[in-house]
Parts: C-alpha cells; structure tokens; sequence
C-alpha cells in the first residue's frame, strides 16, 4: 500500500472508496469481482464439504433429508450462477482482455460496472433466499415441484439466478464488442491471444442462451408466485417444456465455464514451452466449433424424459459432434509440447492437472450421449463424477492456473512458488480421490441428490469424502498464501515468465490506462521463435 | 486522470476516434437486441407448444380479445415509430428542437399504448380472465384457455414493461437535448433509443396477430 | 459375466449396455493414457535446459489435425450407432409385453397387477418374460430406475410413459427413484423381485380373493360413475359409443383427427372440452378430482377391453 517513490498503477492512483465502488477501469471491476466470486466459492465449498461430511455414512444422521437437500440445491447454485459462469471471463476475461488486444478499456466501462452491480444485487438476494430457510428443488429448479410443492424460498432464487443472469448477457455483450471494434491496429482477428478467442465463442454463448433461462425463470416466477399454470400439468401445461428451456440455456453453459478455462489453457502451454500453439487457427476455430454446435445439444439431459427416440437420436449424435473440437484442443496442446522449452512452474503444474482431468471428463461425455448407456447411468453420480471433472478439474484448474499466471500482473508481487506446487498437487490428487469413485458408484447404480443410501455403497464414498478433504486443503492453500504475497511477497517484473503478449509488456500492475500510447501489433501471437520462413513439422 | 480536458466533447477516453465510438454503440445495441429476441423467443415457443397441445381453447380464448383496442394499439404503436424516426432524423441534422418534439411525441405515442393496454387489462380482472384461483372462462372451461391467459398477460406484459424502460430512455435524452448534448456530429444516444424503440414495436407486430388474430376463425 | 463396479446383470438389456459401456470405457482408457503419455514423454524430454533457450517454430501441420479430427470421429459415430440400435430395441416394448400399472407419489410407488393385485414400494414380476410398466405420476417427476435391469424412465405427471424389460435372473434388485422429488427423495426406493413363472403366479393368487382385475375395476367405475348414461351405443346417445374405440382415429369437431389412446383417453375424461368428437356437443363434465391417476388407468383398460361387438347396453355387461 504504501506506494511512495514507486511508479502510479492502477491500484494505487487513488485511494477512495469510491474510486473502486464507482470505478470503470475493467482491472479493478475484475478485482471487484475476484473478491466477490472468491467469497461464494467459498460458500459453496463449505456446502459441498458438509454434503460430503453427511454422506461418510449410508444413513442420514448429520442432517434431516430436507437440510440435506437444501445444501446440495445451494451448492449447485452458488457454484454454477455466482462461481463457475463469472470466474475466469468476469475476473480474468475483464482484466485482460483491453490489454491483450491493446486497448484502454472495455467498449463499455459503465456497463462492465453496471454488471458487477447486477451480479451483486442477484447474488444478494440469493444469499437472502439461503437465510430465509434457503431452497430445496435442486439447482434445475424442476417444475412442478419447484412451483407447487417446494417449500422452500423458490422465488427469491429465481429472482436472484435471473437478475444475475444479465450481468452474464452484459459482460458477453461487451467483450464481444470489444474484440470487434477495440483492437490496436495490426491485432487481427488470428492474431489474437487464443484466450481472446475462447471469450469470443464464450461471449457468442451468454448473449444467445442466458435471455433464454432468463425467459424460463421468468414464466417459473410467474407459476410459483401467482399460482397459474404454464408448466403445471395440473393445470395443463407441459413440465417438459421447462426442461428444454432450462437445457437450452444450460447446457451450453457448460461451455460458459469451460472454453475461457481452455483459453487459459493455451496461454500457458504457449509461455510455458516458449511456443506457439501447435495448430493456432484449429484451436481458435474449434472454441466456436464447440460454441456453436454446444446450442443443439440439449437434448442429451432428456433421453429417458419421454421424449421422441428421434429427437434422442439427433441430440446424440449432435453431442458426439461437440466432443470433436474438445478432442482437437487436447491434441494440440499435447503438440505443442513438442520440441519446446518446458518448464514447471505451478501455472504449468495446473495445465498438465488440466488436460488430463479434462480428457476424463471429455471422454466419459461420451458416456452419456450414448443414449443405451445413459439410460443406466443418467442421474446417478456418474454423471456427477462427469461434469465435476469438467467444471472443477476442468473450470477450476484454468481458473486457478490463470490466477496464478497473471498474478504478478494483477497485484506486481510474486506468490510464494513451493506453497503453489504443493497445493497444485494437493487440488490434483485431492480431485481424483473425490470425483473418480463417484464414476464407480454411478455405474453401481447410486442415484444423485440421494442423502440416504444402500449399505454397498459406503466404501466408496468414504474414498470421496477423504479425497474431498485433500482437496479442501488445496483450495485453502492459495488463498492464504496470495493473501500473504500482498503484503510480502517479492515485487514482480514486468514479465516475470519471458512470456509473450501485449500484457507482459506493460509494467506490473498496469497503469489506469494500460497503455500510455496504443501498440502496433506486428506480429502473431506467441512469436517465441525468431521467424525463420515457415516451419512445418 | 479520467477527466478529459475537454468535457463537452463526447469521445469517452478509451476510444480513439468517434467512429470507432459510433460502431462500438452500434454493434452494442444489435447485440443486445438479439438477446432481446432471445428473450421473448422462449416465450413464443411455449406459446406455440401450447397452441399446438389446445388450438381449440387458444381459438375461443383469442377471440375473445378485444381486437378493436388492439388493432387502434397497433397503430399508435407503428405512428410511435415514425415519430422516433424522425427524432433519429433530427439528430442527423443536428435540430435540437426537432429531437425533443419529436420524442415528445414518441412518448405520448407510448403513453397512449400503455393506457389502452391498462383499460383491456382491466377488462380482464373484471370479466376473472386473469390466470390465477379466480379465473373462469365459461365459454372454454379447461385448462388451454387459461394457459392462453397466462401467456397473454405474460408477453403482454414483458412487453409492456419494455415500453415503460423505453419511456424513461426517451424523458433521459430529452434531458440530454435540453442540455444541448447532441449536434451534427454526435446523436449516437438518439439513434441507440431509435432501435429499441423499433425492436418493441415489432414485438408488438408479432404479439398481435399472434394473440388478437390468427386464431379468430368462424 | 460380471464385471467389476457394477450391478448385476438380471435383464435381457443388461448385457449389451454393459458391452457398450466396455467398449467406451476402452476407449477412454487409451486416450487418457496417449494424452497423458504425450504430456509426459514430452514435458521430460524438453524440459527446459538453460533460462533463455528458445525453441524452434513450428506452426502446425494439418495432415495431423486432420488425422486427429477423423479418427475420433470415427470411433464416436461407432459409439453413436451401436447405442441407437440397442436404445431403440429398448424403447420398442415386444408387443407380447404384461402391463403392470406404476403410479408415482411422493414418496413411494404403487404397483397394480393386471389381475389386481397391489404392492407399494415392491415390484414382483416373471422371469423370461416381457414385462412393460405403464407409469405416471400424481404429483411431481419421479423416475423409475433398476440398476440391476439397466433401465430408467421418467415418470410425468399428466403424461404416460412406459419402461420394459425382461429379467433374466431371480433374486431381488433395488428399485430407485432417480428424478429428485422432494424432502423424501432418497427413500423412494424399493425392492423388485423376479419370481419363476410358477412362484409369480402362485404369488398373484395369494389373497387373490381381495383382488379386482383392472379392467373389472374400470367397469365398476364406469357403472358408478354412469359413463354409460351419455356413451352407450343407443341410437340417441349424448357421447359418443366406446366399443371398439381403442387404437382407432378419432374424428374431432374442430376437424382433426387423434387416435383413441392411452392420453386420449385421459384427457377426454379430464378434459373433455379439448378435443370433442364430431357430431357431439361438448356437454360433458370434467372428472378431474373425482378419479385418481390409478382410476383412470382401470378406466382406460376397461375401455380397452371393450370390443365392437360387446353388448349395446354396456349398463348390462356385468360380466365382460
């Protein structure tokens, strides 16, 4: 904090409190959102630890069933609307994006603030739904339960989920028109940082699905509030047909959470083997890919729903197509390896965690759009045991990886590098102990959201909870220890890894601006090599 | 450090030139419009679904609209339009006094809208077509018709509350106008508000002969 | 037979998931281990050896990405095609299948046998035999899932859906509710039991004097609910004649036509004012409230049973 004799940055150019609640310089509407965002994981990590505290035992003797139901409701909402979607794109996404394209800020400066607000108020009220007695219909708020039988504080959800959902669609909307129109001259689009790629496609998603959640919340409000029927079939309507509103938006939400992870991802493989992607403009291509063939997948959550074995037939085949991209991806960093300059700084320990938790969970998606094996396995924990390893091996270690990357930018000091490897290996080792029993149990027959169960299952939640434990403490880890780099870790460089793009270039942490005078892009992305004509191997 | 030297000027400090402004806001707005579509696009599905599931209690609960009010609604709406129209046009020339005549004009255009819309809804709470314990259509018993109503009031009613945020944009830039915000060179707000205001009313063109007409056979 | 980590095989459906599921699985194995190995091999042998080393550039090389679009391509579309081949033969139930009626509440499941007889939370059902559950609920989703089987379908109030299996081995198997429905969820589970042929007889017999046929069901509750007063086949009846109704196009009064099934049928008697028969005015009550979900499918297989040449005056069919 005391910043006498050290250069202006965009942290300590002023020091008021409205200078960061009313501020539009994206770095600190990121920070803003790196403390909020942190706070819910942490919520939403204590539900998951007491889930896995209650389910030690096949009986139910922590909580009563609808405690218990509650804390797994609120894990998936807190996790999915107020952590997963917002983290990498609305704290990393924000910070750098201006920068790797060479501008001053987002197009939108106020409307980047004005979502951080929206994300507040829609997170607030959903903390108040929790204390109020919380909610009980699970986080696909399911007709007709959530609107006639649920007991819960359904509507303050809802209100909450469907508020924050436009901070979603505004960040979209202004990333999206920022890598339009806000690059420096000489940045074309396949020059890009692959993580401004990977934002694109994700910014494609929130602008063209969460309007549709919005819309699905927004009948669900009006069924539980004033008693008519419009999914109700007590009433005549089709409970169906919120699931294909809900799926519409959410399945590609999904993709919401993974494709900034996998941008992430190709900024540190590149630093980190001092190379350019192998195969830039595939990987590029394929995050649309995925974005674009990720909105006609939804069917795939409503093959044993009753649904036309048609229809069941298009989404499969649909959702084996999506996993073509992801496949592409996988190969490519694995190539860029190749020939390259590997170090193992934690960042890189979290990407090699990364592509191996992401290829289970990727492959073991072909599991369940093969509609014969889903009908086993949908809703029992091996579908848990899937989009855990996509959203917390895959999300969370591009997010944390991501985190620790840009770090030094962010904040100028260093984090502590043994205390960061060891708790890379802790998430690591932690994640598979909890997650890869659950593919077992699943196929054992253990249906999800069940806080009692049959006797043969309890070794291997045992074995989950355990691992969930190793895991906790890998999470804890950073936060003290990037707490701690605040105040004493060692100040940073203006490119501490010899990395290459435009945010290296600038001074840690950045100016209010950025960029005294905007660059002039001359070269591609990743120029690690001196050009020496075209080498293809 | 954020404040530009120049405070009347219009450029924010991170773009580089107007245009680059102009475009921003442009595809910004567009962007935004397409959620809109997507937004009421969940609505015309379910409207749709259930058309299909009860086309003969969606056919007895259309006709009982008032397609008089609706048809009269219609056409302020699309006169609304013209009116905003021209105030863009005002703001190309640079006439100040056109843009706030002219939104002045939008807005008791809209206003009007709103009104009519408040009197066939009280139609509805005194004839207990609104969904709900109380509701009753004799003509159609059965659960369609009130799914109909449900659907009505709710794309009537998103619909409505566009009309009402539109409304507060248009008092906005009539405050900036006064001030003498906009000249030759910079309308960009007016032409922002001009495209949400063209986006509700086709909304409304797609709302009418949805609800109010398709369905009137006999 | 059985291989580890799951339940045991008791359908005739069973065997083949399971083989789908080892082919994936196989599949999944060796492209973790080629992933992970390429990580590995590679993050060793070019580790960085001096702090400003700087390799060479290499761009891409498209022979390879093409390699690695179309083999996975290749191997998910076989993975598509033979789960599509056997979900379809799962979703076709024989025509030689035994119904048995399921109705989901919170929180348990209340089995019907077509001879009447009853069970809540139990499910007893023949070997070798087809066997389809015709299923909805009275409240929210449930979902019916038999590990043992490898079969699950939702169950969706207002909606009928259907399940079929044929067990092949005996002993007793969990039965789940998989579609979360409230404080309960984790205790609407239950036990099926597959019988022989004779044992599952000898057991619908037991206490088979308490028991009504479904369709005998369904007759008594057409009589108390004077069904027969409006459809009977007399020339000036107010509804329209049911005999022989079942599985035939329905001409509407609005001018289409449905079939005369399961949901027709359902709808006609909770909602008669969708879709009216041609030719009929649209005078009958709704029975909504007045028959549950479990009256209405003995109502349906009475119905059913009703052929084109039964008796006129149903009011007199005592003994169909």
């Amino acid at each position: 904090m005391n910043s006498s004799g050290k250069k202006t940055n965009y942290l300590n150019a002023s020091h008021t409190l409205s200078s960061w609640f009313l501020t539009v310089d994206h770095k600190r509407i990121a920070i803003l959102y790196l403390i909020t965002i942190s706070i819910f994981f942490f919520i939403g990590g204590l539900f998951a630890a007491l889930i896995r505290l209650e389910l030690l035992t096949p009986a139910g003797d922590l909580f009563k069933s609808d405690e218990y139901n509650k804390l797994f409701t609120l894990h998936g909402i807190v996790m999915i609307f107020f952590f997963l979607i917002p983290s990498v794109p609305a704290v990393l996404g924000n910070f750098l994006i201006p920068i790797m394209i060479g501008a001053k800020d987002l197009a939108f400066p106020r409307i980047n603030l004005l979502s951080w607000y929206i994300y507040v108020i829609g997170a607030t009220l959903a903390t108040l739904a929790i204390m109020v007695g919380g909610v009980d219909t699970g986080w696909t708020f399911y007709t007709p339960y959530s609107t006639v039988y649920s007991n819960g504080a359904v509507a303050l959800t809802i209100v909450g989920a469907f508020i924050t959902g436009f901070s979603s669609i505004l960040t979209g909307l202004n990333f999206l028109v920022t890598i339009h129109k806000m690059r420096a001259p000489g940045m074309t689009w396949f020059r890009l940082p692959l993580f401004v790629w990977a934002h694109y496609a994700t910014s494609l998603i929130m602008v063209l699905a969460t309007p549709v959640l919005a819309s699905a919340l927004f009948l669900l409000f009006l069924e539980r509030v004033f008693h008519i029927g419009i999914f109700n079939p007590a009433l005549g309507g089709d409970p169906v047909l919120f699931q294909h509103l809900f799926w519409f938006y959410s399945h590609p939400a999904v993709y919401i959470m993974i494709l900034p992870s996998m941008g992430v991802m190709s900024e540190l493989f590149a630093a980190f083997s001092r190379k350019r992607i192998f195969g830039y403009e595939f990987v590029a291509c394929s995050s649309l890919a995925i974005a674009i063939l990720g909105f006609f997948v939804w069917g795939h959550h409503m093959f044993v729903s009753g649904q036309s074995m048609y229809a069941g037939m298009v989404f499969s085949v649909l959702s084996f197509l999506v996993a073509i991209p992801s496949a592409v991806k996988a190969f490519n960093w694995s190539a860029t390896l190749y020939k390259g300059s590997i170090s193992y700084e934690t960042p890189m320990l979290y990407a090699f965690g990364f592509i191996g938790l992401f290829t289970i969970g990727g492959l073991t998606g072909l599991f369940l759009s093969t509609m014969a094996v889903d009908v086993h396995v949908h809703d029992t924990y091996f579908v848990v045991a899937h989009f855990h390893y996509i959203m917390v091996g895959g999300v969370l270690m591009g997010y944390l990886g991501g985190l620790h990357y840009w770090w030094p930018k962010i904040t100028g000091r260093l984090y502590p590098e043994a205390w960061a490897k060891l708790s890379a290996l802790l998430v690591f080792v932690g994640f598979n102990l909890t997650f890869f029993p659950q593919f077992l149990l699943g196929y054992m027959g253990m249906p999800r959201r069940y806080h009692m169960y049959p006797e043969e299952f309890q070794v291997l939640n045992v074995c989950s909870s355990l691992g969930a434990s190793v895991l906790g403490i890998g999470y804890f880890l950073p936060l003290v220890y990037f707490l701690w780099s605040l105040k004493f870790g060692k100040e940073s460089p203006a490119n501490p890894w010899g990395a290459k793009g435009l945010e290296w270039e600038i001074q840690s942490p950045p100016t209010t601006h950025n960029f005294d005078e905007i660059p002039v892009v001359t070269e591609e992305a990743y120029a690690y090599a001196k050009e020496d004509g075209k080498h293809h191997g | 450090m954020a404040k530009t030297s120049d405070k009347k000027s219009p450029l924010q400090h991170h773009f580089v030139h107007l245009n680059q402004q102009y475009d921003a806001s442009q595809m910004g707005m567009w962007a935004f419009l397409i959620t809109e579509i997507l937004f009421f696009g969940a609505l015309f599905t379910a409207y749709i679904v259930y058309r299909l599931m009860y086309p003969a209690a969606f056919g007895a609960a259309s006709s009982h609209l008032d397609i008089t009010l609706g048809a009269f609604n219609t056409a302020v709406l699309i006169a609304s339009s013209l009116t905003m129209a021209l105030a863009v046009h005002a703001g190309h020339t640079g006439s100040t006094r056109g843009i706030i005549k002219n939104l002045i004009w939008t807005i008791v255009l809209g206003s009007v809208f709103l009104g009519v819309k408040a009197i066939e809804y009280s139609h509805k709470f005194h004839e207990h077509l609104v969904p709900g314990p109380s509701f009753s259509f004799p003509l159609y018993p059965g659960a369609g018709s009130e799914l109909f109503f449900s659907l009505y009031f709710a794309m009537t009613g998103l619909h409505a509350f566009h009309m009402v945020i539109g409304i507060i944009g248009l008092f906005i830039l009539i405050g900036m106008a006064a001030k003498g915000r906009f000249n030759q060179e910079y309308s960009t707000p007016v032409e922002m508000m001009g495209l949400y205001w063209h986006f509700v009313d086709i909304v409304w063109i797609f709302l009418f002969p949805l609800l109010y007409l398709v369905l009137r056979h006999h | 037979m059985k291989i580890p980590f799951s339940p045991e095989q008791a359908s005739t459906i069973a065997g083949s998931i399971d083989a789908i599921y080892l082919y994936i699985v196989a599949v999944t194995i060796f492209f973790t281990a080629l992933i992970y190995g390429l990580v590995a091999v590679f993050a060793v042998q070019y580790r960085r050896k001096s702090p400003d080393e700087v390799p060479g550039a290499i761009h891409g090389h498209n022979g390879l990405e093409i390699t690695w679009t179309v083999i996975p391509l290749i191997i998910s579309m076989t993975m598509f095609i033979w789960g599509t081949v056997v979900f379809f033969h799962y979703a076709r139930p024989p025509k030689d299948a035994q119904e048995i009626f399921v109705v989901g509440k919170q929180w348990m499941w209340k089995i019907q046998h077509p001879s009447g007889k009853r069970e809540i939370n139990e499910l007893h059902v023949p070997i070798n035999k087809p066997v389809r559950l015709k299923m909805t609920s009275e409240d929210v989703l449930h979902s019916f899932y038999i590990p043992a089987f490898r079969v699950k379908m939702d169950v969706i109030p207002g909606r009928y859906s259907s399940l079929w299996f044929e067990a092949t081995r005996l002993g007793s198997y969990h039965l789940f509710c998989t579609e979360y429905c409230g404080t309960q969820h984790s205790g609407m589970i239950g036990k099926v039991h597959v019988l022989s042929q004779e044992d599952y007889q000898k057991w619908l017999e037991t206490g088979s004097a308490a028991n009504t046929p479904v369709p005998v069901s369904g007759q008594e509750l057409f009589k108390t609910l004077n069904c027969a007063t409006c459809h009977n086949s007399g020339s000036g009846a107010l509804g329209p004649n049911l005999n022989g109704i079942y599985g035939k196009p329905v001409q509407l009064a609005d001018g289409s036509t449905v079939t005369a099934d399961d949901k027709y049928i359902r709808r006609s008697i909770l909602k008669p004012a969708d879709q009216v028969v041609a030719g009929y005015a649209a005078l009958m009550p709704s029975y909504q409230g007045q028959v549950n979900e479990e009256q209405i499918m003995q109502l349906i297989e009475y119905i059913k049973g009703l052929k084109e040449t039964s008796a006129p005056a149903p009011a007199s069919a005592t003994e169909v």
